[in-house]
């Protein structure tokens, strides 16, 4: 069983006992234990089952590399799933259940017996669920989604309580680890005057130094390392950050990183997560190396773990995961960990070595301790059902037969070591393969390059293949050496800590243990733990004719699960190229991607949530129509009023009223969103008429035009009223949605094409509020005002003027959108409150009525005038819209001229505007397709139209429509089919003008 | 004539910093060629400052000028004063190629006081904050979080911003919540 040991335990503070639960298990722990090694002090072994057999697992691992102790973290809106065990620190209160059993862990109804596992191979989901087709999604995936999966989604109405942010920061120099090859290079490239970021995703210093031991400078890791720190904390241009991870490392020195700062003590209030996003010249990969597993049946058993978190747990957290472990190994490293055990008093009684030398200085050290030792021996398989009770010793050049029984209760394996090169190939850096060491490490003439073409990320230690301590910070020092001088600095102190360390004898590349291991062996050793992958089913893939690794990966699930193959990436490419019969270089390696651990959505999204999730534009009218009942619409990041609803009644009501007394007497209508995009110069002429289809330089001063903007591709963007305010100045009208994308439109072109053309332009949208004054009582109104000439003759339709009304400073546009006579007013935004006031005030004795964007829009349809995003749909041309006569014959060019020229723009057969009354007075269904007879070559029926805008208008008391139909204006009076939802009912409608309501303009000509 | 009313009528927070929404400002949109020594000329024969360099700012009380481009300045003063101020330019630019327009109700300006403001910005746009790469003087036209926004320091412990006023509220409440004391952030040295 797994024990608390009475003493020792670096990081534990053991006048801090704290209590946590597991399954609803009341646990004791101390503060700075992880939830792993709290967890296998309480002698929880088993942790887990897993994703696909549903077998027993434990913790395999002491750090972000971890497999298989995933846990559901919390309750209730705190509740998260895949929690790694062995990276969540341990707090008083903590409650953790573990994942994917049921109905308990220590019985699971799902777990897959010997004789069923043959049945789920790789590529099981592929071969099994392939016929027939259609079983797909009413069958197969409820099932498979049913049993797989690991832990559970929070529950959709639960809000996260806490809060997250980002922090831009920039730097020299950031350093991506805090052990000693990354304090040695930050200290290192500080001396040079760079400002040094260093991050350390744990809490603490020193990486694996202070456990593996060795001395620096005379000194014990530790203490060097605290000094080496505390010379960094003292240095102006350095900062040091821990529980902050270097997720991923993208293009131009970008890099994210993901601190921690309240996941270990919740109740400590602020941001939980904040998501640093780093630009940094130069990027010092310092992050280490991850321990392999070796390949034998039953290596997934709890109890069967690193030889490094081995020695971590009793080092770091005074635990033993056994109290009589077997250390089995392919290189001297591991012979560490038997050491620790022995001299923590711990039974170890075999070290197995696959090498038929042994190892050097450190075996003789184990030796010295009394252990027994087996060379070019292995585990020919772990006994054990929910932990281990022995292992069975065998030849490791032979096929697994059995030598001896060795009972034991733990077994700490290591197949060598592997540098974590994620963060170097996250932008692309290239590997090559150690021969000797047996892993991929940086090549440094493929390294990932900045915008000058220039290395920008450099690994250092571990992570650069550099594997004893020695090496380790010569290493770093001659990284930072490299890195300040490609940076054009002085490069500061190159000198590099005396080092004392044992030897090591070199190690034999084991992918599989026993060599010649039948299957039945085979299929028992685990590659990748967390997706149930086995070196059997590599072989099959392989067998089956899957050459690339990256195919391979796909099809077995290799190194996809949540921990990306952290641990099983090498074995499983090794063993790959061993069927494959090539060597591993030419196999190659998968692509590693950001992050390189999970980091969580909040930090992702940082402050965009609530209220801050998106912007609200507001207009300057915005709190007024709050007040009084706007039931809102969205109209790209605006809010408009849809209509004002009264007490008692409905939203179609509201709408209602709105139009009726509008139409009556008075409506007013906020527009103030509409673009206003002001263009000047002495060739503002010239590039209007290349913005707009109709002629624009022509307008007079004083004077306004509806216009049309069109893409090059000659389908109708946008559109509004122009008006010319001087003679070099043109204010331009656009689309509430189109004011920011047309400015940029309009940029773009006089940026990139026409940049000699004297044109400025500016987006004045915001300068202004705008209110329509709408309807037969509209020039009454402002005549009460006063202060300005509105009459028929001093201002005539499609006329604008400058003056004042009540005393504020106004531009009146005489334009109209309803069919009515129609004034739209612009005054400065700090006044449009108190113009809005004073229209209503004066406005009280005719009805003054505010009304929405959906009376705007049924007035505007009873009048036949389009709307963009309604008519047009990004495949619309205005020819379509029968709006021929708003495109200029006499212009030579302008934005989409020539596309609307091409045969299939100028085929009578298009789909053209036309109004649409149905028969029977409905409403026909918005977006409703016009059916003709037969069906199509995919047996769909055939159609011939469809709805664009469809209201019931209470002017004309029924429903009234447009829509495309098929040569729609060659068929007037003709009555065709439109099929509601079901597809089945049809509607009958009649083909008839657009216009439906005064259709000779007498009621705004006035 | 009424009294022109700010986006949020004055709201302040009391944070980390103060965040407080200015009183209505007039602000001057130019897009000329700045390089153009007539442009020049004009701007200093009005404002009676020189047009500032690449991301620089000119003040003389509360007349300021924001470099937001190499064809584009804000001009700052008294809100009462830009429509004056407009006319003013167009006559002293004469025949250049220049857009003057009145842009003071386009937007809504905050002040952040106190020391901690370089971390509250850090937290919102992509701007180095650090001291010795933005210092009073500067402007930047950046964004914070999703939306357009410009800054730039008084002093070490005043900041100006200015955003589009239909996004007032959003940016309002962006610099509250990154001035809220529970998320106070020491990064840079005080």
């Amino acid at each position: 069983m797994s024990i608390r040991l009475s003493t020792g335990g670096r990081f534990l503070n053991r006048a801090r006992p704290v209590r946590f639960s597991f399954n609803g298990q009341r646990l004791p722990g101390f503060l700075g234990d992880t939830l792993a090694s709290a967890l296998l002090a309480n002698d929880q072994m088993m942790v887990g089952r897993s994703f696909k057999y549903h077998r027993a697992r434990g913790v395999v691992a002491s750090g972000s590399e971890e497999p298989n102790a995933l846990v559901n973290l919390g309750s209730g809106n705190r509740h998260e799933p895949n929690q790694r065990a062995t990276t969540t620190a341990l707090f008083d209160g903590l409650e953790a259940t573990s994942q994917n059993h049921w109905p308990s862990l220590e019985f699971d109804i799902g777990v897959v017996n010997n004789a069923l596992m043959r049945f789920l191979p790789a590529g099981f989901y592929y071969k099994m669920f392939i016929h027939p087709r259609s079983f797909w999604k009413h069958i197969y995936e409820p099932f498979i989604r049913q049993s797989a999966g690991l832990g559970k989604a929070p529950a959709p109405e639960d809000q996260d309580p806490d809060t997250y942010e980002h922090f831009y920061s920039f730097v020299d120099v950031l350093v991506v680890g805090g052990g000693v090859a990354g304090l040695q290079a930050a200290l290192s490239a500080a001396q040079s005057g760079v400002k040094v970021m260093v991050i350390e995703q744990s809490a603490h210093w020193g990486g694996r130094a202070p456990v593996d031991g060795g001395t620096i400078d005379g000194m014990d890791p530790d203490a060097w390392v605290e000094k080496t720190l505390n010379t960094l904390k003292s240095m102006p241009n350095v900062t040091v950050h821990t529980r902050l991870m270097g997720a991923g490392v993208y293009d131009h020195g970008y890099a994210l990183a993901y601190e921690r700062l309240s996941d270990h003590d919740p109740d400590k209030g602020g941001v939980r997560h904040r998501l640093w996003r780093i630009r940094a010249a130069r990027i010092i990969a310092a992050t280490g190396a991850l321990e392999r597993p070796l390949s034998f049946a039953g290596n997934d058993l709890p109890g069967v773990m690193l030889a490094s978190a081995v020695r971590d747990y009793v080092v770091n957290y005074a635990t033993a995961p056994g109290q009589s472990t077997v250390v089995v190994t392919n290189n001297d490293d591991a012979y560490r960990t038997a050491i620790v055990l022995k001299n923590a008093g711990l039974d170890v009684p075999a070290i197995i070595d696959a090498r038929p030398e042994g190892g050097g200085a450190l075996m003789e050290e184990a030796r010295g301790l009394g252990i027994r030792i087996e060379t070019g021996r292995g585990i020919a398989r772990v006994r054990g059902l929910r932990r281990v009770v022995s292992v069975q010793l065998c030849e490791q050049d032979g096929d697994g037969a059995v030598l001896e029984d060795i009972p034991c209760d733990a077994v700490a394996m290591s197949g060598g070591w592997s540098p974590v090169v994620h963060l170097w190939s996250h932008c692309g850096g290239k590997l090559n393969w150690n021969e000797a060491g047996a892993f991929f490490a940086p090549d440094p003439d493929r390294a990932p390059t900045d915008q000058t073409g220039a290395p920008f990320v450099y690994c250092a230690g571990n992570a650069n293949g550099a594997m004893d301590l020695k090496t380790v910070l010569q290493d770093a020092v001659e990284q930072s050496q490299n890195v300040i001088g490609s940076l054009g600095c002085e490069s500061g102190d190159a000198s590099v800590p005396s080092v004392a360390q044992t030897q090591e004898a070199p190690l034999l590349p084991v992918w599989l243990m026993p060599a010649q291991a039948p299957k039945a062996l085979r299929s028992k050793a685990w590659l990748d733990y967390q997706n149930d992958v086995k070196v059997s089913d590599v072989q099959l893939a392989a067998q089956e004719g899957f050459e690339s690794v990256e195919h391979t990966k796909r099809y077995t699930t290799l190194g996809m699960a949540t921990d990306q193959g952290k641990l099983s990436n090498i074995n499983g490419l090794a063993t790959l190229s061993k069927a494959l019969g090539e060597d591993i270089p030419a196999v190659g390696t998968t692509t590693f991607r950001p992050p390189y651990t999970p980091i969580s959505m909040g930090a992702i999204a940082g402050e965009a949530r609530g209220a801050l999730f998106q912007p609200v534009r507001k207009t300057p009218l915005h709190d007024w129509h709050e007040a009084h009942g706007a039931v809102w619409e969205p109209v790209g990041q605006w809010r408009r009023p849809y209509c004002f609803r009264r007490d008692g009644e409905s939203t179609q009501d509201a709408v209602n009223r709105e139009i009726t007394a509008t139409r009556a007497s008075l409506g007013l209508l906020d527009a103030s969103t509409l673009g206003k995009i002001v263009v000047k110069g002495p060739d503002a002429g010239r590039f209007l008429d290349m913005m707009y289809t109709n002629m624009m330089s022509t307008l007079p001063v004083g004077k306004c035009r509806y216009g049309l903007m069109c893409s090059e591709n000659g389908f109708l963007s946008d559109d509004g009223v122009v008006a010319r305010i001087d003679d070099q100045t043109w204010l331009c009208h656009t689309t509430t949605g189109g004011a920011d994308r047309i400015h940029a439109h309009m940029e773009e072109w006089l940026q990139t094409e026409w940049w000699e053309w004297k044109v400025w332009t500016a987006n004045l949208t915001e300068q202004y509020a705008q209110i329509a004054v709408v309807g037969p009582q509209a020039r009454t109104v402002l005549e009460t005002l006063g202060g300005l000439d509105v009459s028929k003759e001093a201002l005539p339709f499609m006329h604008w003027v400058d003056g004042t009304l009540g005393g504020l400073p106004v531009r009146v546009y005489r334009i109209s959108f309803s069919g009515e006579l129609s004034y739209e007013i612009a005054t400065p935004a700090s006044h449009g409150r108190a113009l809005w006031d004073r229209l209503l005030e004066a406005g009280a004795a005719f009805d003054a009525t505010p009304y929405g964007t959906e009376a705007l829009h049924v007035m505007r349809a009873e009048k036949g005038f389009i709307m963009i995003g309604d008519e047009t749909d990004g495949t619309v041309i205005p020819q379509d819209l029968g709006l021929h006569w708003a495109i200029s014959k006499k212009k030579d060019d302008f934005l989409g001229k020539r596309a609307q020229q091409r045969t299939h723009m100028t085929d009578p057969d298009r789909w053209k505007l036309v109004g649409l009354e149905t028969l029977d007075g409905s409403v026909l269904p918005d977006g409703a397709y016009a059916v003709a007879e037969g069906r199509n070559a995919n047996g769909q029926r055939n159609t011939e139209g469809r709805v664009t805008s469809t209201y019931h208008s209470p002017t004309l008391g029924r429903g009234i429509a447009m829509g495309l139909v098929h040569r729609g204006p060659d068929r007037m009076g003709e009555v065709i089919r439109f099929a509601r939802d079901d597809g089945e009912t049809m509607i009958e409608a009649r083909i008839v003008n657009p216009v439906f309501f005064d259709p000779d303009g007498e009621k705004q000509n006035v | 004539m009424s009294e022109p009313m700010t986006a949020l009528g004055g709201a302040v927070y009391d944070g980390v910093v103060t965040v407080r929404e200015a009183p209505a400002t007039g602000m001057v949109l130019l897009r000329a060629d700045l390089s153009d020594s007539a442009v020049q000329e004009a701007v200093r024969a009005v404002i009676g400052l020189s047009v500032p360099g690449q991301r620089g700012t000119a003040f003389a009380g509360s007349t300021g000028l924001l470099w937001l481009s190499p064809d584009e300045m804000i001009i700052l003063g008294s809100h009462a004063e830009s429509r004056a101020r407009v006319a003013a330019l167009d006559d002293a630019l004469g025949s250049a190629h220049a857009l003057v327009c009145d842009v003071s109700d386009a937007r809504a300006v905050f002040t952040l006081e106190g020391r901690g403001l370089r971390e509250i910005l850090a937290k919102l746009a992509p701007v180095d904050m650090a001291p010795d790469r933005f210092a009073p003087g500067e402007v930047r036209r950046t964004r914070l979080a999703q939306v357009a926004a410009a800054f730039w320091l008084r002093d070490e412990a005043s900041a100006q911003v200015i955003c589009f006023r239909s996004v007032a509220q959003y940016v309002f409440d962006l610099l509250s919540d990154a001035a809220d004391p529970a998320n106070e952030l020491r990064h840079f040295p005080r």
